[in-house]
């Protein structure tokens, strides 16, 4: 808009015939510039020392700077805090002892803080916590930086304010006082939110209180509860166990809330020449199976009869080699006693109580039933009243905490409409998911890491959840709404304060609780009432083993990767790769190898090695799931399939992530086994698998050997140092005479070792994203994965058998005999390249070995990568040009380049691409440009902090504080990392371990990350 | 006269009785003249696949070597198979000018100018590839050792990458070198006989004020000389240096010890095919049929034959050697090379570059033009293949099994291959019309090497023939054509 407004600049102007004004204009400069008298000035001209020379330097020099200085800098905003908070230094990380409780993980943890953002999730490492840090958890702190979460609260999903939720929440209760309204939360198994709860039902007596676990462990818990009379599942300490028969249990995922990974690995490594043995029982190949000694592909109505027999009953009808097993394992069992321990992961009342009655008939040291675990309360039985009184419109509000029934309820077409008809329907929630969608209230939840809470992992063991970060958004939490429904003017904090201090408490005080993050204490809490009362025996207990006419039994089960689904929005774990599948960004049908073969289901690899799988539509009663993509899966019991829940989300998740099939759909009673019908449909799925080759190929990659063999036999026998020969004599691989190079002097300071004990590694994967988190590993999407262009510094091989042991791949590699004909080496070799359809399993995770003599570092023409003086193979970003020949003579293949730019770019709009997402980069690591190679780098940045803090302390460094961020992460204790040169260090032990070997030795790279041997505890009794 | 001893004559080298003028005229003709219908038509084609190339390069360099097939495992594919694929074609060039100088080789002298251009057109495709297959190939100067401010950081010497730089580089300038030599007096008989100013300017420069002195021809000899032996040991060095790249590395498959007279003499194998393809065209284009004559085919068909046997040899002892090591790795890398899932690649390479050079041995085939033109670009195609089969069969299936993957070009990696193979065209086809493509000053050195026509006019006119009078009467004859 012009403006016709004038401005007067004197009252001259009032004048309009004013001379002066009249010349003002015309002349730009008031007084004439003597140009004539200064250029008609020969003399000062000539006197003057300024040559033309000088003179056009002048003005080059002024045009150059005024072009200069118009130039403007990016500019960034930042406040300076007006008074700098005593904590925050920065550059200096600050950390928090928490507790996370989503309902699906539970677990005491460390936050790592760098200037007020919370980058890094770590584990509390005091004895006393409980809790499985598996990947999700690790991953959690990107979760805090969603893009897609909820900003605001919603009323009929427009953004309002907390006040108008408020009263809109209560005048809709207060109208509803005489219907049956629902509160179905998540499992909390915090105390004062339970009282909560209680004074919030006592003001309003309609509202019933009912707990929802999104995945089920409702039978366990009734035969718990009803043998023990807690609503709890038992703990296991598989340390103590000497024999361990699993049917159907992945107790190294999430069974029954997970977290056994570290007892288990304890009793793995072999002690005095005991190591405990470990039977499996199951359909789908899970993480337990393939760790265990022995396992037996079994279908879930199979598995029931294994049980069965396991404890007394008969084994007839079941095929001879489980027969067999099952006389082995009941061999071992009755051998071990009181040592031996029988779990099942089956969703039936009489198969979890006969386990629970076996351990307790012969008081089982591996179970503890006094202190048990209380991280999941939901009721099977309760949930399916909710869902069908919303359906037949009995219940007319539902207010749903922390969980998402309208995406994860079975037979969600009719509870959908229904919840969409409902009087009064609120969320809170973290996201608008399914289910706030189609709420009217949505109250916009914090994320853990924002929010107060308390829990009770165990009985006994109380863990704080505290903030560590100021709410993002607008957000409020559910224990704060319920607080301001009951009138009070408390925050939750007080009430968490109050209820520790009066109930739990005792002598300590709030803030070495707070501080600690965990508390152990011997006090009794008051039991939870369920309304469901004790009735254990409903047919909903059991599942149906009679198998429909031409169906298959299906096993639905959690990856570790996505558990329950609520991280779906997580580029991080969207692209952790399955331990055993090795697929990324996707959930799939896993088939047996002759059940494909029957239906003419097909697995192949297309011409940029991605793998291709044919669609199959599967059918549950009358629920179906449409395009299923399908994985032929090794170890997959003939007549069964798998199915992982977690997938198939949409509502509030972008549109890269927004991977699989909701398996849900069939999660009928909320039971993990159907029986399904299944059909080949049309088409092929696109597969990214970081993994494209399965079986080891008979190569000494993960030296592996018998407990037996390990016990009575020279270390030489069964982890031989490779020798090469040298003028006619024969001289190990590391004898100074086979070495090429000079070594560096490595006796002052620190050197870097990293030692890795296949025994202790279950391939969880918890490493992978804790590597992903300190480094700034970018997220390169599905697209690039499939093209085998994953980022992962740090990866998990898993390796099948391609005969039923790796140790007959031995045999018949060795019995090759000539090139061709069926034993030549020609066809053994191709043939072991398909895995067998029952396999063994080995899992070791690979980084850079950092070798000493590094082949990387002789080829890289500008010296980008280079050896440090810790032992370190270092990468300089920034030197580096990006010829890729390091990565191409890595024997190791861990080198990463980045093919393009991974971040603020659109084309891989990850978390790297918003400033939201960007918040959880660390500032200690740089982000990678595109071109440049980059590679685990044995987190130099937090040694070198190590160092430091030592050095300022004026200490030397104890064995323990050096750290990476996979050995910090490793529950299991299988990755030790340390200082070689320190001869008190574990890792300088375990170097001198007989058990220690190098990762491909004869190649003569002596790395200074190690293995030790796997040892197979495959013994008979 | 009667019982005398009559020695064997030689072939001619050059046919059709040509004078010296004769040559002069031969050779200046496409440069004089004007570019006809099927040039044009040649040169549009190889323009538009130079601008495709071009194109593509632009879009790897500005998005990232993400727009190629490679991936984790494959971090070389099409680019260096390339890069070695026509370092190797230019080979030709120098053995045929610098080795066959110093053997005294006068049959070179029909082809070494275009061979040397060959190579030079082929080193700027090749010197290509390493650059633009960097991450980062604006920092491209890195890779050479100059003064810095970045500290001190220099080059590592170790690296095989790095000898490529000093190679291809020395290569490529000496060759450079010895080619503008050698053409200096005929780019003088260009610029003396230039009509327009322009011209005479232009070729005034180009010929570096050739005088045409004796003292001129004395130097030239000398330099040519000198050149020739410092070319020499370049034949054997550039491409070994290449092979080095892989032999010193430990991936199995490329750690070879044999690598680098197997790569030598495959370099001179697919540069003799190379030369045969481009100059059974230029003879039959240009007219110079007299000058590139069958025998010349003839002779390098030999080359071929010979090399291609040294090279199928040298497959057979990587195989044999693999069996023989022990170790496993190396076998699996050569049982997956004639049996994985590249089998198609390798037994491409085997029967281009091992079989087909065979038929060689029949004295019909290789005189045959046609065939010869057919197995010359077999040949290539098969040496293409070799590199493939080296670099990409060895890097998916290495050690780890867990990182086996394959390679699959985008476009983009066919687009540049494409590009280059458009710039060559370009680069030759300008040649072509500009410079004297046959070494016409040389050439006219062989004119009477065997004294036939002095046999023909005694037989015509009898012993008492005045023979420089027939001579005047040749040329003046030519000169009213």
């Amino acid at each position: 808009m012009s403006s016709n407004k004038k401005y007067w600049k004197s009252v001259e102007e009032l004048d309009e015939n004013s001379s002066i004004v009249k010349t003002l204009q015309q002349n730009e400069f008031v007084e004439e510039i003597p140009v004539d008298k200064f250029l008609g000035d020969k003399e000062t001209l000539e006197t003057s020392s300024t040559s033309r020379r000088d003179f056009l330097k002048y003005v080059g020099f002024t045009t150059a700077a005024a072009s200069l200085a118009a130039c403007e800098g990016p500019i960034k905003k930042s406040i300076p805090y007006v008074v700098l908070p005593d904590e925050i230094i920065p550059g200096i990380a600050n950390y928090y002892a928490t507790t996370i409780a989503d309902g699906f993980d539970f677990a005491n943890i460390l936050v790592k803080t760098r200037e007020g953002r919370p980058i890094k999730i770590e584990r509390n490492r005091l004895e006393q916590s409980v809790g499985s840090v598996n990947a999700r958890v690790h991953a959690s702190v990107l979760s805090l930086y969603d893009i897609n979460r909820l900003e605001s609260p919603l009323i009929d999903n427009k953004p309002s304010s907390w006040g108008e939720f408020d009263s809109a929440l209560e005048s809709k209760l207060n109208a509803l006082k005489n219907e049956k309204v629902v509160l179905l939360t998540q499992t909390f198994a915090s105390p004062s939110t339970s009282k909560l709860i209680k004074e919030f039902t006592k003001k309003y007596p309609n509202v019933r209180h009912v707990i929802y676990d999104t995945v089920s462990s409702s039978e366990a818990l009734d035969a718990f509860q009803s043998k023990y009379g807690v609503r709890a599942l038992a703990d296991f300490d598989f340390s103590k166990a000497e024999v361990i028969v699993s049917v159907g249990a992945d107790f190294l995922g999430d069974w029954q809330g997970g977290g056994f990974d570290s007892s288990y690995a304890k009793g793995r490594i072999p002690n005095q020449g005991k190591m405990s043995q470990h039977f499996q029982f199951e359909a789908n190949m899970t993480l337990s199976g393939a760790n265990s000694d022995k396992r037996i592909p079994a279908t879930p109505s199979q598995q029931k009869q294994v049980l069965k027999a396991l404890t007394g009953g008969t084994t007839s009808g079941l095929p001879a080699s489980i027969v067999a097993a099952i006389s082995k394992a009941k061999a071992a069992l009755s051998k071990a006693g009181d040592k031996g321990v029988i779990i099942t992961g089956l969703p039936d009342f009489t198969a979890q109580t006969s386990a629970l009655s076996y351990n307790e008939s012969v008081s089982s040291v591996v179970m503890n039933t006094e202190k048990p675990k209380m991280i999941r309360k939901g009721n099977s039985r309760a949930v399916l009243n909710v869902l069908n009184e919303v359906v037949d419109g009995t219940v007319k509000g539902l207010i749903s905490v922390g969980v998402d029934p309208v995406y994860s309820f079975p037979n969600n077409v009719a509870f959908t409409e229904a919840y969409s008809r409902l009087e009064l329907s609120a969320s809170f929630s973290f996201k608008k998911d399914a289910t706030a969608s189609l709420s009217q209230l949505v109250a916009a939840t914090p994320h853990y890491l924002e929010s107060w809470g308390d829990t009770q992992l165990k009985k006994g063991t109380f863990g704080l959840t505290q903030p560590t970060i100021k709410p993002l958004f607008d957000t409020r939490q559910f224990q704060e709404s319920l607080l301001k429904l009951l009138g009070s003017d408390k925050s939750y904090y007080d009430y968490i304060k109050e209820t520790w201090k009066k109930s739990i408490l005792g002598s300590t005080s709030w803030n070495n609780a707070l501080h600690d993050g965990v508390f152990v204490s011997d006090i009794e809490l008051e039991n939870e009432e369920f309304s469901t009362g004790s009735d254990f025996s409903s047919k909903n207990q059991s599942f149906d083993t009679k198998v429909v006419q031409g169906g298959l039994e299906l096993t639905l089960y959690t990856k570790i990767s996505m558990g329950d689904g609520q991280q779906a929005n997580n580029p991080w774990l969207q692209e952790l790769p399955d331990p055993i599948t090795r697929t990324t960004w996707d959930n799939y049908l896993t088939v047996s190898a002759a059940d494909a073969l029957e239906m003419g289901l097909e697995n192949k690899n297309v011409a940029n090695g991605g793998l291709n799988g044919s669609y199959v539509n599967i059918k549950v009663g009358e629920a179906t799931i449409e395009n299923i993509p399908v994985i032929i899966q090794p170890g997959q019991a003939k007549g069964s399939v798998g199915l992982a829940l977690g997938y198939g989300k949409t509502a509030s998740i972008q549109f890269e992530m927004q991977t699989g099939v909701n398996a849900y759909h069939v999660y009928n009673n909320f039971s993990s086994i159907q029986n399904v019908i299944i059909e080949k449909t049309s088409g092929e799925h696109e597969f990214a698998c970081v993994q494209l080759h399965n079986t080891m190929m008979g190569r000494d990659i993960i030296r592996e050997t018998s407990l037996e063999v390990f016990n009575t036999k020279e270390a030489s026998n069964w982890n031989p140092v490779p020798v090469v020969s040298k003028d006619h004599e024969e001289i190990s691989v590391n004898d100074p005479g086979a070495d090429l190079w000079t070594s560096f002097d490595r006796s002052i300071g620190p050197h870097f070792n990293l030692s890795i004990d296949l025994n202790a590694c279950t391939g969880c994967g918890a490493c992978v994203i804790a590597c992903h988190s300190e480094n700034n590993v970018p997220v390169v999407g599905k697209k690039e994965v499939r093209r085998s262009r994953d980022m992962h510094w740090l990866r998990i091989d898993r390796y099948y058998s391609s005969e039923d042991t790796f140790e007959s791949d031995l045999n018949k590699k060795e019995n090759a005999n000539g090139l061709f004909g069926e034993t030549g080496v020609k066809s053994t070799l191709i043939s072991m390249e398909d895995a067998s359809a029952s396999p063994e399993v080995a899992f070791q995770p690979v980084m850079c070995q950092h070798c000493n003599h590094a082949p990387c570092e002789t080829v890289c023409p500008v010296a980008a990568t280079s050896h440090g003086r810790q032992g370190q193979n270092q990468m300089a970003y920034n030197r580096c040009v990006g010829t890729r020949y390091c990565a191409n003579n890595c024997p190791y293949k861990v080198r990463r380049f980045n093919w393009f730019l991974y971040s603020e770019n659109e084309e891989f709009d990850y978390h790297m691409n918003n400033d939201l997402g960007r918040m959880v980069l660390n500032p200690d690591v740089v982000v990678r440009s595109r071109g440049v190679m980059e590679k685990c780098s044995m987190c130099i940045q937090m040694t070198q902090k190590t160092i430091l803090d030592a050095k300022n302390e004026g200490r030397a460094i104890k064995d323990g504080e050096f750290k990476t961020a996979c050995s910090a992460a490793c529950e299991s204790g299988a990755m030790v990392f340390g200082d070689v040169n320190d001869h008190e260090s574990e890792v300088n032990k375990l170097s001198k371990n007989n058990r220690m070997y190098h990762l491909l030795e004869a190649v003569g790279t002596k790395p200074n990350v190690f293995y030790q041997v796997k040892v197979r505890n495959s013994k008979e009794v | 006269m009667a019982s005398h001893y009559e020695a064997p004559i030689r072939k001619p080298l050059v046919t059709g009785n040509k004078s010296y003028h004769d040559v002069t005229v031969d050779v200046v003709t496409p440069v004089e003249g004007k570019a006809n219908k099927s040039w044009w038509i040649v040169f549009s084609i190889a323009l538009a696949a130079f601008s495709w190339g071009i194109g593509c390069i632009i879009y790897t360099v500005s998005t990232g070597i993400g727009t190629w097939g490679l991936n984790k495992t494959v971090g070389w594919a099409w680019d260096i198979t390339n890069f070695v694929w026509w370092v190797g074609i230019g080979h030709a060039g120098t053995l045929i000018s610098a080795v066959l100088l110093l053997f005294r080789q006068k049959w070179r002298m029909g082809i070494n100018r275009s061979a040397e251009a060959m190579t030079i057109f082929s080193v700027i495709q090749a010197g290509l590839f390493p650059i633009i297959h960097m991450g980062r190939p604006w920092l491209a100067y890195w890779v050479v050792p100059i003064p810095n401010q970045f500290g001190s950081l220099w080059v590592n010497f170790n690296s095989p990458l790095l000898w490529d730089v000093f190679a291809i580089s020395t290569y490529l300038s000496v060759s450079l070198v010895f080619w503008w030599t050698g053409l200096l007096p005929d780019f003088a008989m260009i610029r003396d006989r230039a009509i327009t100013p322009f011209n005479k300017k232009i070729y005034g420069i180009l010929s570096f004020g050739w005088s045409g002195r004796a003292k001129d021809w004395q130097r030239f000899e000398e330099v040519s000389l000198v050149l020739a032996g410092l070319a020499t040991p370049l034949v054997l060095s550039v491409h070994t240096i290449v092979s080095f790249d892989f032999a010193t590395s430990v991936i199995p498959g490329w750690h070879t010890t044999i690598f680098p007279p197997y790569f030598v003499a495959g370099a001179v194998f697919s540069g003799f095919a190379m030369v045969n393809t481009l100059l059974i065209i230029m003879r039959k284009v240009s007219n110079l049929e007299d000058y590139i004559t069958l025998q010349h085919i003839e002779l390098m068909n030999i080359v071929i034959m010979i090399t291609g046997s040294i090279v199928g040899v040298a497959y057979i002892t990587e195989l044999f050697i693999a069996w023989y090591s022990g170790v496993e790795y190396e076998q699996y890398a050569f049982l997956n090379r004639a049996t994985g899932p590249y089998w198609w690649a390798y037994w491409a390479m085997m029967t281009c570059n091992v079989f087909s050079p065979q038929f060689m041995w029949f004295p019909k085939l290789r005189r045959s033009i046609m065939f010869s033109f057919i197995i010359s670009i077999v040949v290539n195609i098969g040496m293409w293949f070799e590199r493939f089969v080296i670099i990409v069969t060895s890097l998916h299936r290495d050690y780890l099994p867990s990182s086996w993957t394959m390679f699959s070009p985008t476009f983009v990696d066919i687009g540049i291959f494409i590009g280059t193979i458009g710039f060559f065209f370009v680069l030759f086809l300008l040649y072509a019309r500009t410079f004297p493509v046959i070494a016409q000053a040389e050439v006219k050195s062989i004119l009477k090497s065997s004294g036939a026509n002095f046999k023909k006019l005694r037989a015509e006119h009898g012993d008492d023939a005045k023979h420089y009078g027939e001579e005047v009467e040749f040329s003046t004859k030519n000169k009213n054509n």
